[in-house]
Formats: structure tokens, sequence, C-alpha cells
């Protein structure tokens, strides 16, 4: 990428659609596209959707991917064959996890590692806590064991030793050793992609990280031998978990960082649209297939979280962008249990076989039959590639499995389930905010996905929000957010010291390593940016607390214990409002983070490109809202102008999504092309 | 019924969200991290006049779900025999008695008014690091009286008439051995009333009192329906199975743990009457802890049934009085868990013989609780103290859970380097133990092989299990899995615990160690309908390394 004008995609390869965006910088017109998602051979589905909205691809500056290959892989279990390499007496680490269970209720399940007992191997060495070396580690035992793996047809390699945070160098002597003898580039060393305390934590993440090299490697090989082909030569870059880019060379080194690369794009882009429609308290929630996913942006800033389960025992612990899911779907099935209560979930039709209108062989109600029933889907015109919505087969599914059993009409009985389902979704909303200690009233919602935008106004009234703001294209959001991504990388360090034993010496070496680093990765990159800025973050707490609060530093060249204790007052204060001043507080973990500032779109440009003034000829349909049936408006919202207002009912369609406005709310159309909706 | 269908499911969303709430609250702000991590705490509505419970949080603690009716019933009685709660009032107590489980789980418990008249309670429990007694963390093996496990604090009001009272609040950090702890932890427990008060506040102007009134009666009447169902697919009969802990700590003699179970039409019967009587050591539990014990059971068989009183509604609990399960002052209860999970065993057990598609065979049935004690230098005392892992038993779907956490609750360990951080002791392994698993079709799950070796000059152990004489046993013909082996190398000699897996005072020196070898889960089905392939996948994995073990 560079900073002269160009033709800028992003692409969302999603479970069922690739979404695309391209944005042309130099006319500001923005183009979406949505095409079948080929599962097992993501390449071609790739391919086809840029050439859907580029003719020439020479023409393109930058390519930016979000990818669920990496999350896919692991969910079922498709990585590559892998062995560890580890400390005597810890091969069982990653099978014994934190002593969990799948479920807090029910105690049936097992957990799969993704590396077989018989291929993780152990060696003599050992580290103490504090960083001595207790016992040397053993090469030619390292050699041995890698020549083993080798042979029991092991193509990657993680090396995982027990304290290898407090002190490398065994793990640095026994990766060394190993890579001179790999035959590929695929050893992950554990220390080096997280030097962190949590043995667990640490080792997990490695070996899903060398899991997925050949996977991803060959993926992303594939997709750069295919565009060069094309005639592509400009920039190809990932997006990671935390919301920032990287580069493709840098994804193949360090694949697990794009373990909810999409989902995590689609917050980016909220949070970018919602600011610049001068909104800084956002609740994102992004309605698909089978889930809601819902995260925070407070003060303009997205929430990370430490680490993830991509699946039960399968953690990942890279910096990653705060997203909370429950199971409540556009497929989430409706039905009535034996003490005749109506739930939503968790079952879901999922996309295959989908909702009963999609007639794939599901007969059971779910969240899309009911809005097809009540009119608020029009089954004319379906996204995804399908003929068109079977009607009658949604309000069998409706009258069978919910009407009969609570003795309500048809109507009735899809409006109880859209009822339910937004009370849930309002739930998921309410928990993340009260976690986070927000007061969800001071936010809006950013609904997106495919159905987020026709539960709008449900939400509203269930949480108190103070409106919602519907971004122009609610379907292609994470592939939008992909074109606007900085690029970012974390570097995290294990302190474990009270301030009173702090010395700002020691970590002011520590954080100007980080920095020199993270520099370096990012120089590496190739892009030219608007500008590269790192900060420094402490993790702290009270002695004897175990959740911390991250305490940002603003001068590290002048670090020391009265000014790390100052700064933890602050960020205490500003979270709990107020501070225990008779307990000690220490640093858990210093945290470094790099971003390269990309040159921004003109995001309100995209607005500009609508016809102004031509209003679509008025469609009508039935519509059933508040138990009635009501003749409403339907209008095709990329017509409609900047400064265009109405008051529900009124339906507004696009081709990625279907915005329902009910009574007793009013919709406008801001200068940015959103939608805002909020109450009469 | 007077509420429509949909405003049920809804204020049942909304009253589960509520109780969710408060028990986010409390984890995020709380100091100890057995609250704070492990989520050994639990937020619940319960009923005006009975303190059935209404909903309680899904997060907390499986076995407060259940035993904090209890509480709430104790407090009640304490309010009535003062003139009544008043607004803006809260009782603070331990008692396990009334109350249940054991003396660290203090309970908050909030009166809820609508226009001055009473309309429900609120309540708060969680686990304390300490509550004085004579071992540190409270879980002594050895005691015969409740004095020497801790304080007993019975219902006081901490807020009255919305004036917190400082007396008390000093009581509660004077009784603890880690007072900053306590004092952090109680204002956690306030922030998660105040929050579960302005919620409810917001449901009942939302909906009117009548509507949430009505909704009470309703979901309660819902779960019972619920439950009959369940029991009703169940073949009629009477299935009887016997179970034993190792002793009391004190005695080395089996305990009888022993249930006959019911089925008759809709209703069940849970027949305790063969059970031991009470017994002199800490593995006494209190009534409401064995009925909180047989729901955690039934909710981990019927997954759908919600966490309200109507569940036990069609179920008759008998427990004669004097019984193990009807512990009285001053009978000693720190070691409830073992107890608790040995009723949940003759559960699965005699549920997997009334219909063998819906059960597993047991867990592996303790939580062997070590405390390691720094002995060297009285002026730097430290205290390690962790629950260990085992294997969970098989089911009708799968092999049992490898390392598992015990079915009433959902602790997770900390992790090896973490403790090595903190105390001065090194993993010298920490791996899963081959052979552990009861075998079957669908074989138990492992448990694990810890050994431990003291770095410090000195030290004293204690440690609390059970399950090292009988093995937790498989169901449908699954076999029993090993029982828990805990040693300790001193002086380069191996020394096995007179009682089992109970043991006080065990001095340690430095480059002592301790072995610890824990049970895996029950055995499910015939060993003879194993596949191959799993046969050969057992061992080439050793997690079997005999062929006919």
């Amino acid at each position: 990428m560079t900073n002269s004008a160009g033709i800028v995609i992003g692409i969302d390869v999603g479970g069922t659609f690739t979404d695309i965006v391209k944005v042309d910088e130099a006319t500001s017109e923005v183009q979406i596209a949505k095409v079948p998602s080929t599962r097992g051979d993501e390449a071609s589905g790739f391919l086809r959707g840029i050439t859907t909205v580029v003719d020439d691809v020479s023409s393109v500056s930058a390519i930016v991917h979000g990818t669920t290959v990496g999350t896919n892989a692991i969910l079922e279990r498709k990585g590559a064959v892998t062995g560890i390499i580890t400390t005597a007496g810890f091969r069982d680490v990653l099978e014994m996890r934190r002593r969990d269970r799948p479920s807090t209720w029910g105690l049936w399940g097992q957990f799969v590692p993704i590396i077989d007992r018989d291929r993780r191997f152990e060696v003599p060495e050992r580290t103490g806590a504090d960083g001595s070396i207790v016992e040397a580690v053993d090469l030619s035992a390292v050699r041995q064991r890698a020549a083993e793996l080798l042979d029991a047809g092991a193509t990657a390699c993680c090396v995982s030793f027990i304290n290898a945070h407090a002190n490398a160098d065994n793990e640095r002597a026994a990766v060394a050793a190993v890579r001179t003898m790999w035959p590929n580039a695929h050893v992950t060393s554990a220390v080096e992609l997280l030097s962190e305390i949590r043995e667990f934590e640490r080792t997990s993440t490695a070996a899903l990280n060398a899991y997925l090299q050949p996977v991803i490697g060959d993926y992303l090989e594939h997709l750069e031998l295919s565009l060069g082909e094309h005639g592509f030569n400009g920039s190809f870059l990932i997006v990671q978990s935390n919301g920032g880019v990287m580069t493709s060379t840098a994804a193949r080194a360090l694949p697990v960082r794009t373990a909810l690369s999409g989902p995590a794009a689609g917050v980016i882009a909220a949070a970018h649209l919602a600011g610049a429609a001068g909104h800084h308290n956002v609740i994102t929630c992004d309605m698909g297939g089978t889930s809601f996913d819902v995260a925070v942006i407070a003060n303009g800033a997205t929430v990370t979280s430490a680490q993830t389960s991509v699946d039960f025992g399968l953690v990942v612990r890279t910096p990653m962008i705060e997203i909370s899911t429950i199971g409540a779907g556009g497929g989430s099935i409706a039905s009535v249990d034996e003490g005749g209560i109506l739930r939503i979930g968790p079952e879901s039709a999922g996309s295959v076989p989908g909702p009963a209108c999609y007639g794939r062989g599901n007969d059971r109600p779910t969240v899309t039959d009911a809005h097809l029933v009540l009119g608020r889907l029009n089954g004319d015109v379906p996204i995804g590639g399908l003929e068109c919505l079977d009607q009658d087969a949604a309000v069998d599914a409706i009258d069978r499995y919910v009407g009969h059993p609570l003795d309500l009409d048809t109507d009735e009985a899809a409006a109880a389930v859209l009822r339910v389902a937004t009370s849930r979704m309002a739930g998921a909303i309410r928990l993340v905010s009260v976690q986070r200690g927000h007061d969800p009233s001071e936010f809006i919602a950013m609904p997106f996905g495919g159905a987020g935008a026709l539960h709008v106004c449900g939400l509203l009234a269930d949480i108190g929000l103070s409106a919602a703001l519907i971004p122009k294209y609610p379907g292609v959001i994470s592939a939008f957010g992909a074109t606007i991504a900085d690029t970012r990388h974390d570097l995290v360090q294990t302190v474990g010291q009270t301030v009173a034993a702090l010395s700002g010496d020691d970590l002011a070496a520590k954080l100007a390593a980080a920095e020199e680093e993270l520099r370096a990765f990012v120089s590496d990159a190739d892009l030219v940016f608007d500008g590269i800025a790192v900060r420094h973050e402490l993790d702290m707490s009270y002695v004897g607390q175990t959740h911390t609060v991250v305490v940002p530093l603003d001068d590290v060249d002048q670090i020391d214990s009265t000014s790390v204790l100052h700064a933890f007052d602050t960020a205490y204060r500003a979270t709990y409002g107020r501070t225990l001043d008779s307990i000690a507080a220490r640093v858990m973990s210093a945290r470094s983070i790099i971003v390269g500032r990309r040159p921004k779109l003109q995001l309100n440009s995209s607005a500009r490109e609508t016809h102004s003034g031509t209003r679509s000829a008025a469609v009508r349909r039935e519509v059933y809202f508040d138990g009635a049936w009501t003749s409403t408006p339907v209008l095709q919202r990329l017509d409609l102008p900047t400064g265009w207002t109405a008051e529900g009912p009124v339906i507004l369609e696009q081709s990625d999504a279907t915005i329902a406005i009910e009574p007793g709310f009013r919709a406008a159309i801001d200068d940015h092309g959103n939608v805002m909706v909020t109450t009469t | 019924m007077t509420l429509d269908p949909v405003t049920l499911a809804v204020l049942q969303g909304r009253l589960e969200q509520i109780v969710d709430e408060m028990d986010a609250t409390l984890f995020r702000s709380a100091f100890n991290p057995i609250i704070a991590e492990a989520h050994d705490a639990s937020h619940g509505i319960y009923d005006a006049t009975t303190g059935a419970t209404v909903a309680q949080g899904s997060a907390g603690l499986p076995v407060f779900v259940g035993s904090m009716a209890g509480a709430v019933a104790l407090t009640i009685d304490a309010a009535n025999a003062s003139g009544g709660p008043s607004e803006g009032d809260i009782w603070i107590f331990n008692d396990p008695y009334r109350g249940g489980t054991h003396l660290n789980d203090m309970k908050l418990v909030q009166p809820f008014f609508v226009d001055g008249d009473l309309f429900c309670w609120l309540a708060s429990v969680g686990h304390y690091t300490d509550v004085g007694g004579s071992v540190p963390g409270n879980y002594n093996p050895a005691a015969v009286e409740s004095a020497q496990e801790g304080v007993l604090i019975p219902p006081m009001k901490l807020r009255d008439r919305g004036v917190l009272r400082d007396d008390v609040v000093n009581l509660i950090r004077s009784i603890s051995r880690v007072p900053v702890n306590a004092y952090g932890d109680l204002q956690g427990q306030l922030n998660s009333l105040h929050l579960g008060t302005a919620r409810f506040t917001t449901l009942v102007d939302d909906f009117g009192a009548t509507t949430v009134a009505e909704g009470f009666s309703e979901l309660t009447a819902r779960a019972a329906e619920l439950m009959r169902s369940r029991i009703a697919g169940l073949p009629d009969g009477t299935y009887s199975l016997d179970d034993h802990l190792d002793n009391d700590g004190n005695t080395d003699e089996l305990i009888q743990v022993a249930l006959d179970l019911t089925i008759d039409g809709d209703e069940m019967v849970l027949d305790f009457s063969r059970t031991s009587t009470a017994v002199a050591g800490p593995v006494n539990i209190s009534r409401s802890t064995a009925i909180a014990a047989c729901y955690v059971a039934l909710k981990h068989i019927f997954l759908d049934v919600p966490a309200n009183a109507g569940c036990l509604e069609p179920i008759d609990i008998r427990i004669p009085d004097g019984s193990l399960l009807d512990a009285t002052w001053p009978r000693p209860v720190a070691g409830y868990t073992e107890t608790i999970l040995r009723v949940m065993d003759v559960m699965f057990g005699t549920l997997a013989e009334a219909d063998p598609a819906i059960s597993n065979g047991s867990s592996y049935g303790t939580i062997n609780a070590l405390s390691i004690a720094g002995a060297a230098d009285p002026d730097n005392r430290w205290v390690m103290f962790t629950f260990y892992g085992g294997g969970l038993g098989g089911s009708p779907v799968s092999d049992g859970l490898n390392h598992g956490n015990a079915p009433l609750s959902t602790a997770t360990i900390p992790p090896v380097e973490v403790l090595e951080a903190s105390y001065p002791v090194r993993y010298t392994r920490w791996s899963l133990r081959p052979d552990s698993g009861g075998h079957g079709e669908h074989r138990g799950g492992l448990g694990a092989e810890y050994e431990i070796e003291l770095l410090d000059e000195a030290a004293d152990v204690f440690v609390f299990g059970d399950r090292a004489r009988v093995g937790p046993p498989g169901v449908v013909g699954g076999g029993a899995a090993a029982t828990n082996d805990i040693r300790f190398i001193v002086d380069g000699k191996e020394i096995v615990p007179d009682l089992g897996s109970k043991a006080i005072g065990v001095v340690l020196q430095r480059g002592d160690r301790i072995v610890m070898s824990t049970p895996g889960g029950g055995g499910y089905g015939n060993r003879a309908d194993r596949t191959d392939s799993d046969i050969e996948r057992d061992l080439r994995l050793g997690y079997v390394t005999k062929t006919e073990q």
C-alpha cells in the first residue's frame, strides 16, 4: 500500500459467504459483493470474489483479508500432524488443561488435544521459577526426539519448556537444534511467541500456532500465487484477532494470531463508522446464522482481551478484540419444553440445512422463519443465492412446534419467537456491558450482520440504549473493516513484582527492548504508514486480587516506583471509583503495542455516492407489528438521500440486509449514509 | 394460567439475567482468588415467605444452587424473631447447619420491598479465604467440633435500615487470618446486592409487581411440571446402591452412603435411611447441603431443568434425623465436599440403573485439598492451598474426560508456573495417570500424577482427600477407577498416611516430596463391548498400559 490513491479490496471469507468491499480511493467509490464461500477450497471463492469487483487485478494496490480458515482448521481438527518437545514430567500439559470441563452442567464429553499423546515427547531439562537453570537441556535428546517426530510423520513442531518465560536459554537452545534439522519453517517456540507465565496457555497457543503453520502457509501461498498469476503486485495483508493487519509473511509465521480475524475486522469497522458519525460509546451486535456476537467500544476504543478459547480446551493467548458470543442467530431453533416454556436455541439449523424456509431439510422453526412469517423479510429477494424462501414451510414449522404447544395462532407464535430471541440478545448486551463496568444507557447499538438490523427496535426498547446506528453496508462489515484496519502488534512480558520492589531502570530496559523488536517487525513489513506509534501498558492489581487493571505509561523514560504507583492509582480510581491505599500494588505484566496507522479512507465519501433526492416508488407490504398486520412502506435503503427521515412502521431493504423500523421508532439517514434509529 | 407464555419466557430470561449480572459483579471485584478465579460464589432470588429458590445465577458454584434456600429460610426466621425485615436491612452469617455448606461460605441476605411490602429476597454467598479456627483455610481433617473449624456467625444485621454497621464489618475482618481479603470480598458482595436491587426494581417497574409475582409461581409450577415429565420417562421401580467414604479423618472405618431411589409414576423418592449416622470427624453435611447435592446431580443429568425450587417439588428426599446427612451443631462439616460427591455418586449410579441412557460413571470423587505451610521461619510463614483434579466417568456417548474438575464445582487449577513463582516448591511431575480410568465400553477418564518437591527448609503438610479405600465405581457394567494414592517421600523413605488420603502435620524438609496419584472416573458399559480401535488407541497413546487391566 502507498499513500497515493489506489484500489483497496477488503475480503472476508466466512463459513457461508465471501464478502468483498472495493474502495477506489481516487473516486471514493465503494462497491460491495457477496459470493458463496467454497469450503475446503477457499482460494477459488476468494478469487471469484476479487474478479467480481475488478476486471484488472493488477490495478489493485492492496488486498486485506479477514479469514476463518485457521479457526475452521482448529474446530474440525484439520491442522498439520504436529509434535511437541517439552520438559520431563510435563508431556500432558496440553491435555490436562486447567482442570476444567466443557460445561457447568452435564459431565459428558471428551477433549481431543490437537497433538496426540504419542507425539508429545519429554527431554531432560529444567528451569526454576526464578530463572535459574536447574538442569541444562540435553540437546542430543532434543535431536533424537525431533528425529522421532519426523519419522512419525510430523510436519510441524512445537517446543515449550516450563518457566521459559523466566529464562529462555534452555528453550532457545532446543529450538535452534530442532530448526537446524527440521525440513521446513514450521517450528514454533512457545516463549518466542509468548513470553508470559502460565505453561498451559503458552503451550496451547504455541501448539495451535505450529498446528496451523502448514495450513495457513499453504493457503496464503496458494492465494499469493493465484493473485500473482492475475497480475496482482500490491500489498497482501491479513487481519489479526487484535483488529490490526499484518503482512501475509508475518501471518505464515504467526497464524494463531488470525484466529478471530473476521469478527475483529467487523468491530474495527464499527468503531470507525460510529466515530466518524460522532458516536464513541458503541455496542456492536453482529447477528449471523448461528450466533450473536457482542463487542464494546468505549470512548472510541475497542476492548482487548488477553485470550480466548476457540473450542473447549483450545486456548489462544494473544491480545484480541473482546467479542462475546451467544447462540442466538437467524438459524437458532425455537421450541417449547415439557414445562411449556418457549426457548430459542441453543440448537441451530445454521446455514446448512438452514431455516425451515430454506427448504433444505430442516422442518423446525428458526428466528429467520419468524421474520418471514411476519412479513419483515422479503421472501422473494433473499440473500445468499437462494431462489426464494418457502413461506409455507415457515408457517408449518411455527405452527407445529410453537403455535400448537402454546395454543397461539401463527402470527402470535412467530411474534413470540422474535420477542424471546430479542430478549436473549438484550441479555447478552447487558451482561457484556456490566462485566466491563459500563451502563448500557450511555451506549448506542450498532447492529450488523445479515439479521442484526431486523431486531434493532426490540433491542432499543428492551435495553434502554439511547439509539442505534446501522451502517450503510451492514452485511459486509467485516470486509469493510479490513479496508481500514491499522497495522498492530502486541508484545507481552511477565513482570510479577510489587511496586515497592520494582526497578525503574530494569522495567525501562525491558520496554525499550520490546519497542526495538516491534519497530523491526513493522519496518520489515514493507508498508507505508501515515505514522507509527508505540505505547506501553502495565497490568496491575492490589496484592491479593487476581483481576488486573490496565495502566497506561505516558513517559517510559522516567519510570520509577512513584510514577508507576501514581499511574496505577489513576487507572484504579477511574475503574472502581476509589483506591485502597493500605494495600500494596503490584505489576503483573508489561505490554508494548505498536500501531502503524494506515492511510484512512474518506469514510463519508461513501455516503456521497448515493443517488440524492430520488425516492423509489412506494412499495408496500403487510407486516405484523405490535399484534396487528399493518400496511407498511418498503423502501430501497440505498436509494434514500441524506437527511431522509421517517417514522415506523417502515421496512428498509438492501441487498445484504433488511432493517425493520417498528411503530414508535424513527429512522433517519445521516451525513455518512448510516441509518440512525431512535424512539419517537 | 393467567400469564401469557411470551411474557413468562421473557420474565424468566430477565430473572436469570439479574442473577448472572450479580455473579459477574462479585467475580470482578472480589479480593480472594477462590471467588474471583474459581467462582466459588453464587447469587439468587428467593420467595418472600418460604425462601424457596426462584432464580439462581448460572456462573456460580453449582452446589449453592439449592443450598441457599436453607440460608434464606434461616434469615426469614431470624428476621421474624426480631419484628420482621425492614427496607434496607441485610443479614450476614456463615452458619453451615441451616445455611448450608461450610463456615467459609459467607451469606448476605437482603429483603426486597415493593410499596412497603416484602416481595422477595436477594442473596449472595461467597467462599472466604479464612474464618479463624485451628487450620489456615479451615480444612482440618481431624476436627471433631465446629469451633475447631472456624468462627460460626449466626444471622446478624450487617445493614440496618440502610445503615451499614461498622461493628459487624469489623467482626468479619477480625475473625480472618487475612482481614484484607475478608473486607474486599464483603464489599464485593455488597456491590452485587446493590446491583441486584437496582435491576430488580427496574424489572418490577417494567412488568408490574403483580405480573412478576405471578411469574414466580408460574415458573415454579413449570419447573415442577418439567421435572415430573422427566421422572415419568423413567421406569417405575426401586434402585439401590451403597458407596463409602474412606473414614472420618479420626477413625479408619468405612462410612456408608446408601441410596434407595424409587420411581413411581411422575414422582421420585430419594431415601437415604441406610446411610451412616453422623460421625465424629468433619465429613458430616447439613440437610440443606444434602438436598443441594441431590439437586446438583439431577441437574447434571436433566440439563434443561431450570434452577428453581419447583424441580424438587415431585421429589421426596428422606434423611433420618441424626444422619451423616443431617449434621447439627457442633458436628464438624469442613470436609463437606467429599460427602456431597459421594451423594452424587450414588445418584448417578441409581439413575443409571433406572435408565442407562441418561447417566454416567462416578467422577474421581475427592477434591484432595492440599495445604503446605512453611514452618522454617515463624516471621515469614506461607501457605500453599490447592485442590487437585481427576477423571470423570464414562458416559453413554464417550470415554470420560481426563483431568476434569469435581461435579460440585467449576473451579480450575492454577498453573504450575504460578504456584512455583508464588511458593518455594517445584513440581517434578504433572501428568496423566495411566490405567486409572475404570474399564468399560466407554472407559472412565484418567486421573493425574503430581509430584511436588519442597525447596524451603521445612514445611507442615495437611491433606484432605478420599477414595483411597474404594475406587470410583462404574455403571452399567463398567469397572471402578483406580483409588486415590498419596505418599510422602521424607528423607528418602516413603510414608503412606494411616487414614488413606487424609493427613495432618506431616513434616517435610528441603528436598522431600509429595506424590499424589488421583483417581480416574468409573467406566460405562461392559468392557467386552469396547471397540478394537478404542483398545488399540488406548495402548498406542499410553492411556492404558496393560491389555487386560
